[in-house]
């Protein structure tokens, strides 16, 4: 649905996105992650045809970037960062003129435009001009706008910014609801939280290069190492710790609670559980300590750039 | 990203004519659809509508309790010539001030857009360039043309009831074409204003660039009517249509994707323009700065480029000299004149030529580079018209001067020889070098070619002038100058001096 291989995209001395490949099939999204000024709008740019990439070729769709425009700009829906609508236009009248833009009938865009606008719990507000419409409201107009003609390819840029909880989670579900029904979804987020939920792969550009990609475990194996486990034990631990080292890598000690890590907790934690009786410490809880996709992105946007640099390269 | 011009380029060759009219009024439909938007956008914003109806209806109730009271108060004093002339001025203010607004329109849904984001939903559509292009420019167009055809209509009707003016129907056609034209170009140029802008206020800063042209272009129109010269004004009108055909070529090149959505700065990148300018005209390039010849082969080498400017100017040089003769027929040179080229006026000059010419060839030298270099900076704000005007007024001179020699009974030919060929041999392909190099630079921004922007092409084009002034025009003038103050002279005295 979406492939991208080796997109370059300069600006006169500057170059804004460098060698950046990606692909995404049909029913999966993969959201894009990095800094501002990173290149991502750039790459969303040259993948909805408005830039031409300056080296690198993509394809939307089967349709090629350069020579295929208008089949791709037909193939997408892009929410911008800012929906920037129209504010005199009421939500229907807006809608009319973008349908009526892909060439949908009258008939169809006012259905659609209702459908979509109880969809997002705005029934009723179509009628209203945009102007009037909250910040998370306009928000869901643009989406709207970007599902109006029921594009292949969704092209999603902060979709759920300035959104209420109870907005947000209708946004999601929807996008959510574009995987079950096979569209190919790009979103380029600051909310990890919300990408680590909805993304199926990750990709984390960074001054315009795909310095990490994969899935969120993928990811955090590669960028922050084995998994983290926490066991707490019945009391306060001392000189045992040296006991277990050979059998797991010990991360930190605090009290009776020991954090560690291993490459395969289903081998080793029965025998560390073992051990620790051997050694007269009653296990009370073990579990593994949740890391954040925040973890794998401050790692590789704030820091640790060679270590990025290996794992990366190709989402 | 293609410009309009490619995408019309790729239609043509693989659509036959059928296609291509399907291929139109689909455009046009589309582009329809985005007019019908932006009137709808317009009409619902009071900052818009209020002053157009105002002008609209008001503005010709005031012209014409206007024209009432200078009938009277001409009649008092016997100035009935002055109210007559003023009527046919005032109609084309009539129409004038509600067409304006075509300005105010275009930057707002030009620039506008961008500045509110709006802009980026719109290009990720199927929508083409020329699309987009056609039916922004019709909104923009549409509402203050309307408005200034009705003040017009009404300034009319009016004046027929109130003083039973009839209207000449020549002058009522030119008010109705002059306001379009005026219009489409106030909106094409606001294209190419905005097409340099990220926000509505730096393109009002910019439209003076368009308002200052205009109001010199009105009182234009107000003396040709005061002098009741209507003919003149079709003349007027043919360059407005030219100089408006200019801005749609340059604003299909500008409007496309990559121009609009490519380059969010508009602030001054003084070391980028100083860097693309020095490279090109020092040639410096990945190895460093070239050796001198090499620079010298790299200046012959532009030339090749100059063939097209060169052309044309040529092309101009041959009507300016027709252009000289048939004025030099119309208007000839008085008697007394005449005779400062004949025998003892001859003699005279010769004499007072021997005195003078051996100080004067760096005034010469001097005087050339100031004109040239005056005349290439003007064709910077004129599209390169100034420009070529400098080349072809020389010729102009030229021709009129022959064909007044003629009448005197001196061979002309004998004359240009002696008195204009030894130095004229460097100086004319000197001022042919300095038009051509300097047309190609200002009239590069017209259509940049798809892989540079305008200013890149502009800063280019400059450098190239830049090196061929300097390596071959400024050598060319200064051997030319030495001529004429020591060589010509002795040659006309050769001739002449008996």
């Amino acid at each position: 649905m979406i492939e991208a291989k080796g997109l370059v995209k300069r600006f006169d001395e500057f170059e804004a996105v460098r060698d950046v490949s990606l692909q995404v099939k049909k029913g999966e999204l993969v959201a894009l992650l990095g800094p501002n000024g990173a290149g991502k709008t750039t790459t969303v740019r040259m993948l909805s045809a408005i830039l031409t990439p300056t080296e690198g070729e993509a394809w939307i769709n089967g349709f090629n970037v350069r020579t295929e425009q208008d089949e791709v700009r037909r193939s997408i829906g892009m929410l911008t960062e800012q929906p920037g609508l129209y504010q005199r236009m009421t939500g229907m009248e807006y809608l009319l003129f973008y349908g009526r833009v892909y060439g949908l009938g009258d008939d169809l865009i006012r259905r659609r435009c209702r459908e979509l606008f109880a969809r997002f719990a705005m029934g009723g507000a179509e009628e209203r001009r945009l102007g009037t419409y909250s910040k998370g409201m306009k928000q869901k107009a643009g989406l709207i706008r970007a599902m109006m003609h029921d594009p292949a390819v969704l092209l999603l840029d902060e979709p759920t910014s300035a959104m209420d909880p109870h907005s947000a989670k209708l946004v999601r579900d929807a996008i959510n609801q574009l995987r079950v029904d096979e569209r190919a979804v790009i979103l380029c987020t600051h909310n990890l939280a919300e990408a680590e939920l909805l993304a199926d792969r990750i990709a984390i550009i960074k001054q315009g290069q795909i310095v990490a990609g994969g899935t969120v475990a993928d990811l955090k194996q590669q960028l922050l190492g084995w998994p983290l486990l926490e066991v707490r034990v019945d009391k306060v631990v001392n000189g045992e710790v040296g006991e277990l080292a050979e059998l797991v890598q010990i991360e930190k000690v605090m009290g009776d609670r020991i954090r560690y890590r291993t490459a395969d907790p289903a081998r080793t934690n029965p025998q560390l559980v073992r051990r620790l009786d051997d050694l007269g410490l009653g296990v009370v809880t073990l579990h593994e300590v949740p890391q954040s996709l925040e973890e794998v992105y401050l790692r590789v946007v704030a820091g640790n750039d060679e270590l990025a640099h290996q794992q990366g390269g190709q989402a | 990203m293609t410009t309009l011009t490619q995408e019309t380029k790729k239609e043509k060759e693989v659509i036959g004519w059928g296609e291509r009219w399907g291929r139109l009024r689909f455009d046009m439909r589309m582009a329809l659809i985005v007019m019908q938007r932006e009137l709808v956008d317009s009409a619902r914003d009071w900052r818009i509508l209020i002053p157009i109806i105002l002008l609209t209806f008001g503005f010709p109730v005031l012209m014409n309790f206007a024209v009432r009271q200078i009938i009277s108060f001409s009649a008092t004093y016997g100035g009935d010539i002055v109210a007559e002339r003023l009527i046919p001025l005032l109609l084309l203010l009539v129409g004038f001030f509600p067409a304006t607004f075509c300005l105010v329109i275009a930057l707002e849904t030009f620039v506008g857009e961008k500045e509110r984001k709006s802009l980026e939903p719109l290009l990720s559509t199927p929508l083409t360039n020329l699309q987009l292009y056609v039916g922004k420019m019709m909104a923009a167009v549409a509402p203050p043309l309307v408005a200034s055809y009705v003040g017009i209509g009404a300034y009319v009707l009016s004046l027929m009831q109130r003083i039973d003016w009839q209207i000449d129907f020549q002058l009522l056609v030119l008010v109705l074409l002059l306001t379009t034209v005026q219009a489409v170009m106030m909106v094409a140029a606001a294209v190419v204003v905005s097409s340099q802008t990220t926000s509505v206020r730096a393109s009002n800063l910019l439209a003076s660039f368009i308002i200052i042209p205009i109001t010199f272009l009105i009182q234009a129109e107000a003396a040709a009517m005061f002098w009741g010269n209507i003919s003149g004004l079709w003349w007027l009108l043919l360059a407005l249509m030219i100089t408006t055909g200019i801005f749609i070529r340059m604003g299909v090149n500008i409007f496309n994707r990559e121009e609009l959505l490519g380059r969010d700065i508009d602030h001054i990148r003084a070391g980028w323009a100083f860097g693309v300018f020095w490279e090109r005209f020092t040639g410096r390039g990945a190895e460093g700065y070239p050796s001198l010849s090499q620079w010298f082969r790299g200046t012959f080498a532009i030339l090749s480029q100059l063939r097209q400017p060169a052309m044309v100017l040529l092309v101009g040089m041959v009507l300016a000299m027709v252009f000289g003769a048939v004025m030099a027929d119309e208007y000839q040179v008085p008697a007394e004149l005449k005779a400062t080229f004949l025998e003892d006026g001859l003699q005279q000059n010769l004499d007072e030529l021997q005195l003078v010419a051996r100080q004067l060839p760096l005034t010469i030298f001097l005087r050339n580079v100031r004109a040239l270099a005056a005349s290439t900076l003007l064709g910077i704000f004129t599209f390169g018209v100034l420009s070529v005007f400098g080349f072809v007024l020389p010729w102009i001179l030229l021709s009129f001067l022959a064909a007044q020699l003629v009448g005197t009974g001196l061979n002309p030919v004998v004359f240009f020889a002696a008195a204009v060929a030894p130095h004229g041999i460097l100086e004319l392909p000197a001022l042919l070098l300095t038009a051509a190099a300097a047309l190609r630079w200002h009239t590069g921004i017209i259509a940049p070619p798809p892989h540079r922007t305008v200013s890149e092409n502009w800063l280019l084009a400059a450098a190239d002038f830049g090196r061929v002034f300097v390596a071959l025009v400024i050598p060319m003038l200064f051997v030319s100058a030495f001529i004429e103050g020591y060589v010509t002279p002795l040659v006309v005295i050769a001739v002449y001096g008996g």
